[in-house]
């Protein structure tokens, strides 16, 4: 089933993990140029998704994030259980989960970045 | 109040006894194969500082109940047969003085993520199958006999050796597995007696074989379901630091080591 060898895999999930803990200080850092609640009102979040540069980086953690995250949880409901058909079905599922929350996600970015909210 | 064993007010009179000091030695007594019921027995056996958890478990075998199930060899940590959970924790019970235990009442069970075969005794099945998946030989072409020079060696540094020597040490007494987490969650998990070997071997220059064993270890449950709670190298009787060959093959697998 695993097209991918274990190794390779695993330095996909520490990969992403050191990527996605880099971009996530970035974006605390430019957080932080206003207040808490001044980042959080409507107009501010729209122009932080409008801003090209902004874009990317949160099109990039989206996919680290989705990335590391549903490898984690594809490692952890492996320990619960195992069998081939159980395996495969995890194995499915967590790529499946993955590939539609980017894509879910980035639907989000790209609309509002093009002002199509 | 624990229950004595029925025979032991008979037995206790017919044993001569030097020590002063006994102890309640708690047995778990299970015998899968006739059904699954599970208890404890308690026997009060005689100490002296000496005495270790084997003495004491061979004292009920010959004068208390011979019945009680127990694999056992060498008597002096060398043959890996005597693990058991002593107290709770992995160990061998010949290398375990009861004094140490600092306790009047000694709970042995059968170690834990092995099936019991009967009593104290466990099948080491699981465990032996992986130590052989892993290769734990010397792989290469050519041999120490030669048909045109006779017998040759194949020399080391004594620093070569210091790479895999304390892994060297395994007796393949399970109580590594017995202690790790992952196998107690994960029934095809590899296990840490087994990559401490695939270690020792990959980290021994005179083997050819490292290609070979990295592939074995590097599937959805070999070396990276291991999540380093180090249980492994705190119970090994040997010294040996299974969770650092772990590290160090990981070192290998992500090319951070040749």
């Amino acid at each position: 089933m695993m097209v991918l060898r274990e190794s390779v895999i695993m330095k996909i999930h520490y990969g992403s993990a050191i990527g996605a803990l880099f971009l996530t200080v970035i974006h605390i850092m430019m957080r932080m140029t206003q207040d808490f609640h001044e980042s959080l009102e409507y107009e501010n979040v729209i122009a932080n998704y409008e801003s090209i540069g902004y874009a990317i980086l949160l099109e990039l953690l989206l996919i680290l994030i989705s990335v590391h995250g549903f490898n984690g949880l594809r490692v952890i409901l492996l320990e619960m259980n195992q069998g081939p058909t159980y395996e495969k079905l995890v194995t499915i599922g967590c790529l499946a989960g993955m590939v539609a929350l980017i894509a879910y996600g980035s639907r989000t970015i790209i609309m509002t970045n093009l002002g199509m909210v | 109040m624990a229950t004595l064993h029925p025979k032991l007010s008979e037995e206790l009179s017919q044993t001569t006894v030097s020590s002063t000091q006994s102890i309640k030695l708690k047995i778990k007594r299970s015998n899968p194969n006739v059904n699954s019921d599970e208890k404890f027995d308690d026997f009060v056996v005689p100490i002296e500082k000496w005495t270790t958890v084997l003495d004491a478990l061979l004292d009920v075998k010959s004068h208390l109940d011979h019945s009680v199930g127990i694999r056992y060899s060498c008597r002096q940590a060398s043959c890996g047969s005597c693990g058991m959970k002593i107290n709770g924790k992995p160990g061998l019970a010949c290398f375990t003085k009861i004094s140490e235990l600092n306790s009047d009442t000694i709970t042995v069970e059968p170690m834990d993520n092995y099936p019991v075969v009967r009593d104290l005794a466990v099948n080491f099945d699981r465990m032996i199958n992986n130590h052989k998946k892993v290769m734990p030989y010397v792989i290469r072409e050519d041999s120490e006999i030669d048909a045109e020079s006779g017998v040759r060696e194949f020399l080391q540094s004594p620093e070569n050796v210091e790479k895999y020597i304390q892994f060297s040490s395994c007796i393949k007494c399970g109580l590594c597995n017995s202690a790790c987490p992952t196998m107690a969650m994960d029934k095809t998990f590899v296990g840490p007696q087994a990559l401490a070997q695939a270690y020792r071997y990959i980290a021994d220059d005179r083997d050819k074989g490292k290609n070979k064993r990295l592939k074995v270890i590097d599937e959805s449950h070999g070396i990276w379901r291991c999540h380093f709670a180090g249980s492994c190298s705190q119970v090994c009787p040997k010294g040996v630091d299974p969770a650092m060959g772990i590290q160090l093959l990981r070192g290998y697998l992500l090319g951070i080591r040749d």
